[in-house]
């Protein structure tokens, strides 16, 4: 990684001007954006907004057509090494979990990491008890309910113990009670281990309740940045505000 | 009725006679096609990754060769390997012309396309989210294979089944490149031929019904291990 100028030292991750051009059509506008050590920081946005894209291209898994990411200050190279791919976890919007059990499951990007057998199984059985899913432990991942799915998931991502962690409309495919319990476990989690977390939702109230602030995200640009008040404070476009209304609405 | 009756009464007393000629066809076809199928899962596997997980020019015209090659008659196989194989031909130095070998080739030729194709449409059927998170959890290309391969694992062997089906109850490749010599390359197929050429039909039905039973076997054997769920 080459050295460079930013001074910032709270900042983990720095995206500048980053552009996404897929098929011909311009995914992503010029977006810039900090993500600092140790906040949560949301990204909503309507469907199609890009806020997917942008989270593959932030945690590293695609490559943006142009603009530079730095990580820690420094400008990251073309091909990534993997040892800062270690330093990442991303959930996604289903849980997409692999034909194993829940504990094999959990284990995966440990034994991807070659850590010895007996940390592999320390930090999964402490995940798994963090989430309440210890009982599911020999169970076959195909077979859980959405819930208890996204909880393996979730456990699998916080095992890894990133420096940044990404949540990709973690709630999106689950029902109204499930978010809530949930949202009450992940809040604990994110309170204990302070991990640098970036959650992309399109429901303005589960993201106001584990973020610090948010970006909101509309036609591949970033609109708007702050709290929820400062946000709703701020003077937008019309497109912005209206989304921005149908959201504190729903 | 008498005939068929008469068949399975012989079945039976060469099953547990334990007839050397018997035993020794049954164990050739068996290590014949079982060794066919290994070759072809090791030079199919790879192959099919490749055309299933890689983009390149010319790809889908590959692919249609292979699915095409599904389907390839084992006479013709047979006609090709012995050309290739024939004392004047181009691997004649090799001298494997009417041996068990020859009909492994042969076989492993019948075989491959079933690999290479089904196991490259099973890797395409992959979602895109798996590989994805695969990626995202930290795989290096090594390990996203294996664990891809894991994924599919059913489709896999579903395709070893399909293989080894192929193999064992082909006739033609193993005439034409075995010779059907007798205690020598002569398998469950190119016997049970020569029964019934020789109007022998006691025997040729004996020898359909260990057949049978055999790929039975190996392919319920297959089959258990298939649907053997991993933790469940």
């Amino acid at each position: 990684m080459k050295e460079t100028l930013l001074g910032d030292r709270d900042t983990i991750l720095r995206a500048e001007d980053i552009t996404v051009v897929k098929n011909k059509k311009t995914i992503l506008k010029e977006v810039s954006l900090d993500i600092k050590k140790g906040e949560c920081l949301g990204l909503v946005g309507p469907n199609g907004s890009g806020k997917s894209t942008l989270l593959k291209t932030i945690s590293l898994l695609e490559k943006p057509t142009s603009g530079r990411l730095y990580w820690e200050g420094q400008l990251l190279p073309a091909k990534i090494p993997m040892s800062l791919r270690h330093k990442i976890a991303i959930v996604f919007q289903e849980p997409l979990l692999l034909n194993k059990n829940v504990f094999q499951n959990v284990a995966l990007g440990l034994k991807f990491r070659r850590l010895p057998k007996k940390e592999i199984k320390a930090r999964v059985e402490y995940w798994l008890e963090a989430f309440g899913i210890s009982h599911l432990a020999k169970q076959h991942a195909h077979s859980l309910s959405g819930g208890e799915a996204q909880r393996t998931s979730l456990a699998r991502a916080f095992a890894l113990n990133p420096q940044i962690l990404f949540l990709d409309e973690p709630f999106s495919a689950l029902d109204a009670p499930t978010i809530e319990e949930l949202l009450v476990d992940l809040k604990k989690v994110f309170e204990s281990t302070g991990v640098t977390t970036l959650v992309v939702s399109h429901n303005f109230r589960d993201i106001n309740r584990l973020t610090h602030r948010m970006l909101v995200m509309l036609d591949g640009r970033i609109k708007a940045s702050g709290t929820k008040e400062e946000i709703l404070s701020q003077q937008h476009d019309q497109e912005t505000q209206s989304f921005l209304t149908q959201l504190v609405q729903n | 009725m008498e005939l068929i009756w008469k068949g399975i009464v012989e079945a039976f007393r060469l099953i547990f006679s334990g007839d050397p000629e018997v035993f020794g066809i049954t164990l050739l076809t068996l290590k014949v096609s079982g060794m066919a199928t290994l070759i072809s899962l090791i030079l199919g596997l790879p192959l099919g990754t490749v055309i299933g997980l890689c983009r390149f020019p010319g790809r889908k015209f590959i692919l249609s060769i292979v699915n095409s090659s599904m389907g390839l008659p084992p006479v013709v196989v047979g006609l090709w390997v012995s050309i290739f194989l024939w004392r004047s031909g181009p691997f004649g130095f090799l001298n494997i012309m009417y041996t068990p070998t020859a009909i492994i080739i042969a076989q492993s030729v019948i075989a491959c396309p079933l690999i290479i194709g089904l196991s490259a449409a099973a890797l395409q059927q992959t979602s895109e989210k798996i590989r994805l998170q695969i990626l995202a959890l930290g795989a290096n290309k090594f390990q996203y294979l294996l664990l891809l391969l894991g994924e599919i694992k059913m489709s896999l062997m579903a395709a070893v089944i399909a293989g080894f089906g192929a193999v064992i109850s082909e006739v033609g490749a193993s005439m034409a490149v075995g010779g059907n010599i007798k205690g020598y390359t002569r398998v469950l197929t190119t016997a049970t031929v020569l029964e019934v050429s020789k109007g022998q039909f006691d025997v040729a039905i004996a020898l359909s019904i260990i057949l049978c039973i055999l790929a039975f076997t190996v392919t319920a054997i297959l089959t258990m291990l298939q649907q053997k769920r991993q933790g469940g």
